[in-house]
């Protein structure tokens, strides 16, 4: 047992807090730390200057263009990211896609698609969700039929993020009827400009057009476009959810959460003293910090034990449901501290181009949206109740 | 033997309310609302007030025909369940009710404009820097000649923007958080010095930054005696709490209506949600927790016309358990539908909004605990 860092990791922590220092655009920190909305130009700059120091592809072997980290290295990556109120690395072609290309694609799926997700000429959207397959995934009903040297697709996504940058969507489509539910889908990459394709935003409760319904009317997707074998498309969506799921702990995102609630809390006034002096407020913070500081030690143990090679597989579902509900406290306290300031809600005032001043102070501003936003995390990748559900049958076997 | 039945004269307000809201106040019709810059809807509100529910909300004395804690009670449970986001509370139950409370018979003419509706009110009060602290006023009235000048700034106004007159709060003697010394005055929102900022909140309704430098107003403004308004601040927030407590309890039972039926009717894994005992278990829950609010509501408006200290101990505690109640049921109603529920088309969005917000007016579920402790000790 030794929970400290070898001299090599330090070392590494130091090389990306230095790159950091110097790369990452404040402008982009800025609206990080700010709570703003991030468009897609936002992104993109972060994911560039990434890539040109080789670094925007964390999770993938040096071969394809990626680091070859292993998972302490990303980790300390992530920590030292949102840490620096960097903006996420969107996750869609870098960690979903690109694993799954890698282990299951054609030589020539990867030559075409790889390079493309490193200089951000694709845009990938996740076509898994619909309206009748949210928390039972396998009852899809998105159908590709095979014609010629095509697969003609018909049916609906929903909630696909982000799905209004895209220009490829990866697919789940059912391409046998009669088998089991698990049993007939196939994975499938379609071109969001092929004709058919239609993109209708969602807003979320907070405002936000995050998220958005794909509909699929006729598409021809060319069979070339299928990954692996018709019919085994759902052992590659699992295969996917396990790297969907490393960082699904978000400790790095509720160290920057704690660390902005408690500047805050330093801030705000309460009886005439700072609320942070509040014995109540400070024994709320404190119950956080305190659940945070053992999930992040869970979080680093299931890592070690990626990094000896063992492949997390239940333990993931932990990490998701006590990560989740700690980040939601600290979105829930983070509106508690702003006090009345919490109530206005200047939409515009989220978004880049937005010069008025603030009603209230800044830090007050995105924390309701935020709180409310933040509710998608116990809900999406998953929801908190089917992790409950693997973790009984997989490590409890009940 | 107690009886928890509404009088005929409530069942009857209750049931007209409520049909009105469920005939004309539509999840669409709400987000017309929800778009348009005064955040409210005129033809609603002067359709209410002939309704006679602003009415509800004040004394015979003044004009009305109710005002006790259960009329509010009433009123606002129906508004929660509907989502209703025009401003009855700043300008009947806080502006309003302060005139009506201590305004002189010229003053008091304002309630009768009220009643039928046609003139907005707000209550100028909470500060940059007050939080939820009813006497830490900063505001300044000083007295020169026969008028007094108000210089200060007041923060989230409720309804601040659309209000013909406003009720200031400000300073004229005391430290900063004293009870003593504070005023109220009658301000007409066009008076030459104020400048108000006004934006949309967060569930909806809308809110303003005002700034009073030198604003001159006759001494005949004053409301109340000078110096003495405490009191009646301190008992006016308290029936705008057990309001906000009841429109809280209105938007957890629609809340939980949406989510029996979603959970009835949405299949996965091939049967109802409502078939899994792990979210019943959940709804059972709920149901108790919307039970004890209910309790709380009737505590806190049972309890308006007592004594201080009787009051403001079933305020808090009220407030208190209303607010971790809310927060519950928003995120568990939530949760529970998934996706859709996230979604501002989506009714219970609006719903869980509202619920969790009351939480910010007034005082907090921490603020109302230690409010709570303290006013056992005194």
């Amino acid at each position: 047992m030794d929970l400290n860092y070898t001299a090599e990791e330090t070392a590494f922590r130091q090389e990306v807090r230095d790159f950091l220092a110097e790369h990452l655009p404040e402008r982009l920190s800025e609206k990080v730390r700010l709570g703003k909305r991030l468009s897609k130009a936002d992104h993109e700059e972060w994911h560039a200057v990434l890539n040109a120091r080789g670094w925007l592809a964390g999770n993938w072997p040096a071969e394809f263009g990626g680091t070859g980290w292993n998972a302490v290295q990303r980790h300390i990556f992530e920590e030292e990211t949102t840490l620096a109120n960097a903006p996420r690395i969107v996750p869609f072609g870098l960690t979903m896609l690109g694993p799954v290309l890698q282990k299951f694609g054609s030589k020539e799926q990867q030559d075409r698609f790889l390079p493309k997700i490193l200089n951000g000429e694709h845009w990938w959207c996740q076509g898994y969700s619909e309206p009748g397959a949210g928390s039972d995934l396998a009852s899809l009903k998105t159908h590709a039929v095979r014609d010629g040297d095509d697969y003609i697709v018909n049916g609906q996504k929903t909630w696909t993020t982000l799905g209004q940058h895209a220009n490829w969507i990866f697919c789940l489509v059912r391409t046998d009827a009669e088998a089991k539910p698990q049993e007939g889908i196939s994975f499938l990459l379609i071109d969001m400009n092929s004709p058919g394709v239609e993109v209708r935003p969602i807003v979320l409760l907070e405002g936000t057009p995050e998220v958005n319904e794909v509909f699929f009317d006729d598409v021809r997707v060319p069979a070339a476009n299928l990954v692996g074998t018709e019919n085994e498309g759902w052992t590659y969506a699992k295969y996917l959810l396990t790297h969907e799921r490393t960082n699904i702990a978000g400790v790095g995102f509720s160290n920057a959460g704690l660390a902005n609630l408690k500047r805050i809390a330093r801030q705000e006034q309460s009886g005439g003293r700072p609320l942070i002096d509040n014995p109540h407020f400070a024994a709320r913070m404190a119950q956080i910090e305190i659940d945070l500081m053992a999930m992040a030690t869970t979080n680093l143990r299931v890592i070690a034990k990626a990094a000896a090679g063992q492949a997390p597989g239940a333990e993931s579902s932990m990490l998701k449901i006590k990560g989740t509900a700690i980040r939601q406290e600290i979105n829930d306290l983070t509106r508690r501290a702003v006090g009345p300031y919490a109530m206005p809600f200047v939409s515009e005032a989220l978004d880049e181009g937005y010069n008025e001043e603030p009603v209230g102070p800044d830090y007050a501003t995105p924390a309701a949206p935020q709180y409310f936003n933040n509710r998608k995390l116990s809900i999406f990748g998953g929801s908190n109740e089917v992790q409950r559900t693997i973790i009984s049958k997989a490590i409890l076997e009940l | 033997m107690v009886d928890f039945a509404l009088t005929e004269e409530r069942q009857m307000l209750q049931d007209t309310l409520r049909r009105y809201l469920a005939d004309r106040y539509s999840t669409e019709t709400l987000h017309g609302i929800l778009q348009e810059d005064e955040g409210y809807c005129r033809t609603v509100w002067s359709e209410l007030a002939e309704l006679g529910v602003i009415g509800a909300l004040f004394g015979e004395a003044e004009g009305g025909f109710g005002g006790a804690g259960f009329d509010l009670a009433v009123v606002f449970e129906e508004f929660g369940r509907a989502g209703v986001v025009e401003p009855f509370l700043d300008t009947a139950v806080l502006a309003g009710g302060l005139i009506a409370d201590l305004g002189s018979d010229g003053q008091k003419a304002i309630v009768d404009d009220v009643i039928a509706g046609s003139v907005q009110l707000a209550f100028a009060h909470g500060e940059p820097d007050s939080r939820y602290e009813l006497s830490r006023v900063s505001a300044k009235a000083e007295m020169r000649g026969d008028a007094f000048v108000l210089n200060g700034r007041k923060a989230v106004v409720g309804n601040g923007g659309n209000a013909q007159t406003l009720v200031v709060s400000a300073r004229s003697g005391g430290d900063v958080a004293d009870e003593a010394g504070i005023s109220l005055f009658l301000v007409p929102a066009d008076a030459p010095g104020l400048s108000r900022r006004a934006y949309p909140v967060m569930g909806g309704g809308t809110a303003a930054e005002i700034v009073l430098r030198d604003v001159e107003v006759p001494s005949n403004a004053a409301l109340g005696a000078i110096g003495e308004a405490f009191p009646a601040i301190e008992r006016r927030a308290a029936y705008a709490i057990a309001a906000l407590c009841a429109e809280a309890l209105g938007a957890m039972e629609s809340a939980k209506d949406l989510t029996v039926d979603y959970l009835r009717t949405r299949k996965q894994f091939g049967r109802p949600l409502g078939k899994f005992q792990a979210l019943q278990h959940r709804m059972a829950d709920m149901l108790v927790e919307i039970e004890q609010a209910r309790s709380a509501v009737i505590n806190a408006a049972g309890h308006l016309d007592r004594d201080r200290a009787t009051r403001e101990r079933q305020v808090s505690a009220a407030k208190n358990l209303i607010g971790r109640v809310g927060r519950l049921v928003a995120e568990e109603t939530i949760q529970m539908h998934g996706g859709i529920g996230m979604t501002q088309e989506y009714g219970l969005a609006h719903l869980a909004k509202r619920m969790v917000m009351v939480d910010h007016r007034f005082g907090d579920t921490d603020h109302h605990l230690e409010r709570f402790i303290a006013l056992a000790r005194v």
